[in-house]
């Protein structure tokens, strides 16, 4: 048992906690969501061609540094300490995921793309009536000669105006909510027939509501077997939500910082208000949700490779336990910081409202609660 | 003891039903249903339609344009309007000034100010926090100095709610630099018109724009618009916060907010089911009806127990304790339930963006008022500063 880094992992952080610090303050981060674009390009290009970071979490075949999903959860966390709305978890650990999945010549197509920054994949997998679902769906793809044919409409698509192409879930065939039928395609983002509807979202990044009219894809688009997709979906899901809980961990760690930092600044009553015992009890209660946060992120993420249902049951005890901790610190952090933590001023509060949405993300606390139950407590 | 209402009472409820039908304001009905930001004029809207029928302030004594009603009657009504989902009037004037001026201010001040609280003629905000004076509200360093009849006064506040459309505030000052903390503040009513106050915008987390800094500089105030006398100030304000306390127990806008949310969770939907057939949603649901009671009936007991009529004491701090955390549960719950469209945003972005919002119309704020509503356990007394009171006022420790 070895619950260290190797070196390159400490190489890695340091690398990319290095170039956040010098590239991505909280001033200059407001100045880039504000502007236009959402975001600044020259940031995910450095990524990848400066730091080599894109490639961590790949083989070296494909020209990475041989990495997995130990190098996703240390990058995501400190995207998560400044608050990074970069595409890397959509991108790299979710389409980088299913590409490394399905191997072949997909993977040897995109994954040296990635690398290198020249793709970037929005995950368009939400559907309004869906819930957290994977398979409640209703858009579908249906066959027509050697390619298929896309129509439905899919919500709330994180980074999509950003993206060069789609990883969608479509069903080839089954009822709206049955576990067969659901197939993966990797499409261009700029095929005719797609329409998207741009917004910013309530913490900082950039969604799409897109709508499949009649989009014809080609054969190749296709990730897996046709109708096969919901294991690998699930798959590359659980990989995604551990590593939102590593980016949680780096929000809440700056939250808790932050409180800590504030309330040794701010007097009332004569002295730091961080010298109330009640207050000092918040903030342990807080650091101890920072602390189990990451244990359960590292749990979550060494049990990614094991059977599908041991793996389900961690990830979900992960994300319950983050996500419930989520909540305590980022309401904790506001409270403590009083009437300033609740204004835009602040960065405190752009950290509440990311920990605020990765409560969701992926499923709720009580959604995964209910899926852990089901796989561990069934009689 | 008992719980039922007379047949006067019954009647006075139907009357309250029918009269909210017929008065209320179509086109504010339709902004808030769309979630729209309210206007001046949309939050004047309904106080002048109260106004003209003598409603407008039931808590205030009849002798200045109070209403006279019974306890249970008020009850009545703040439930009847919670129900029909009507805006909350602002308290700045009507529940805040109103009273402090009734209760201390002279013959003159009543004259004058009262009739325009009551007509909505003139638009209230306080003067309280300031950056370095927030739960220690008695640091404040903002002074008033003696300069003939006038006082003038320098210092900057903050989080001073609807400055940006107020005409009068009422503030406290520093009178005295040398007594003893709370022994040197006076009560003054300002007019915000006066030259040297600047009001700036505090942007909240949800894009809004409701609380403001107000910065005094040299601003020339009549000492006859001091309330009260000169460094008894605190006087006024310990009476100010008592009264705001009871108001922000909020129970019939929290039972009207749970209904809210079964109704979403009636549409959401969970699988093939609606949202509120999901057992830990339900239970959530569940638990905060069975909370929203107990405050309730803390509340009745302290408007019809032996001791109402006594004015509100140290107790109402567990009314604003109990009833502000009840209004952050609602609005986590609304997140909650409104999945994914919890995250599009569509405030302070662009110039023009008049295009729907995206989901469905109860989502639109679903974050946005998570986010403003943290608010409600930091004000009127942090929910910190009101346990020390119950510590010290009620346990006696």
């Amino acid at each position: 048992m070895d619950f260290t880094y190797t070196e390159t992992q400490d190489m890695i952080r340091d690398t990319l906690a290095r170039f956040l610090g010098d590239t991505y303050d909280f001033e200059t981060r407001q100045k880039f969501i504000a502007s236009d674009e959402g975001r600044d390009p020259a940031i995910w290009t450095a990524l990848a061609q400066e730091l080599g970071m894109l490639g961590a979490a790949f083989s070296e075949e494909h020209g990475g540094l041989g990495g997995g999903a130990l190098e996703n959860a240390i990058i995501m966390e400190e995207l998560g300490k400044v608050l990074g709305i970069e595409p890397y978890l959509p991108t790299v650990v979710i389409a980088g995921g299913a590409l490394k999945a399905v191997g072949g010549a997909q993977a040897d197509k995109f994954i040296p793309e990635i690398i290198a920054g020249n793709v970037i994949v929005a995950f368009a997998y939400a559907e309004p009536q869906g819930r957290y679902d994977l398979a409640n769906l209703r858009t579908s793809a249906k066959k027509d000669g050697a390619g298929y044919v896309l129509s439905g409409h899919k919500g709330v698509v994180y980074a999509a105006p950003w993206a060069t192409h789609l990883l969608v879930t479509a069903r080839t065939g089954g009822g709206q909510r049955d576990r067969d039928g659901v197939s993966l395609f990797l499409i261009d983002a700029n095929l005719p027939g797609i329409v998207r509807r741009d917004y910013p979202t309530v913490d900082g990044s950039r969604a799409s509501e897109v709508y499949f009219e009649n989009v014809a894809i080609p054969a190749d688009a296709l990730l897996g077997g046709e109708g096969e997709g919901l294991a690998l979906i699930e798959q590359i899901v659980d990989e995604a939500t551990v590593a939102v809980c590593a980016e949680a961990t780096g929000v809440m760690q700056k939250l808790h910082e932050g409180t800590l930092e504030y309330t040794q600044q701010r007097k009332q009553f004569g002295v730091p208000i961080a010298k109330f015992q009640v207050l000092q009890h918040r903030m342990v209660d807080m650091f101890m949700e920072v602390e189990q946060a990451r244990s359960m992120t590292i749990m979550g993420t060494l049990k990614l490779d094991l059977p599908a249902n041991e793996r389900k049951a961690a990830v979900s005890a992960a994300k319950n336990k983050v996500a419930r901790g989520a909540n305590f610190v980022g309401q904790n952090a506001i409270q403590t910081h009083g009437g300033i933590g609740i204004t835009q001023e602040l960065a405190i509060g752009h950290y509440f409202k990311r920990a605020t949405m990765i409560e969701g993300q992926f499923g709720s606390a009580d959604y995964h609660m209910e899926r852990y139950e089901a796989l561990t407590l069934a009689e | 003891m008992d719980m039922e209402f007379s047949p006067e009472d019954l009647a006075f409820q139907q009357e309250v039903r029918t009269f909210i039908a017929e008065n209320y304001p179509e086109e504010l009905r339709g902004k808030q249903d769309e979630g729209e930001e309210l206007s001046k004029e949309d939050f004047l809207a309904w106080h002048k339609v109260l106004y003209k029928k003598g409603w407008v302030a039931p808590a205030w004594p009849v002798e200045y344009g109070g209403t006279g009603w019974t306890p249970t009657q008020r009850f009545i009504f703040s439930e009847e309007t919670a129900r029909a989902d009507c805006i909350r009037l602002m308290p700045f004037g009507l529940a805040m000034v109103g009273p402090v001026i009734y209760t201390f201010g002279t013959p003159e001040q009543k004259a004058y100010f009262l009739p325009r609280i009551l007509s909505g003629e003139d638009w209230w905000c306080q003067g309280y926090s300031e950056p370095g004076a927030g739960s220690d509200l008695a640091s404040l360093r903002t002074a008033a100095v003696p300069d003939g009849d006038d006082y003038i006064v320098n210092g900057q506040k903050t989080w001073t709610t609807m400055a940006q459309h107020a005409d009068w505030g009422f503030f406290l000052v520093r009178t005295d630099k040398d007594a003893k903390q709370q022994e040197g503040i006076s009560f003054l009513l300002i007019d915000m018109k006066s030259p040297g106050i600047t009001v700036r915008p505090i942007i909240t987390l949800g894009g809004e724009h409701e609380v403001n800094e107000v910065w005094l500089e040299d601003v020339r105030v009549p000492q006859s618009q001091r309330v009260y006398e000169e460094n008894k100030g605190w006087t006024c304000a310990k009476f100010l916060l008592a009264h705001e306390r009871t108001g922000i127990a909020g129970v019939a806008a929290s039972k009207r907010g749970v209904e809210k949310v079964k109704a979403i969770a009636r549409t959401e939907l969970d699988g093939d089911k609606p949202l509120i057939q999901n057992a830990f949603f339900k239970r959530k649901i569940a638990e905060l009806e069975v909370d929203l009671t107990a405050l309730e009936f803390t509340e009745l007991r302290s408007l019809a127990g032996p001791n109402a009529g006594r004015g509100p004491g140290p107790e109402s701090s567990l009314l604003k304790i109990k009833g502000s955390e009840i209004q952050q549960r609602l609005t986590e719950l609304t997140l909650e339930a409104v999945g994914h469209y919890g995250a599009p945003y569509f405030r302070g972005f662009g110039e023009g963006d008049n295009e729907h919002p995206i989901g469905p119309d109860y989502a639109h704020r679903a974050a946005p008022t998570y986010f403003n509503v943290r608010k409600t356990t930091i004000y009127g007394g942090s929910n910190e500063i009101q346990r020390n009171i119950i510590a010290k006022m009620v346990l006696g420790l």
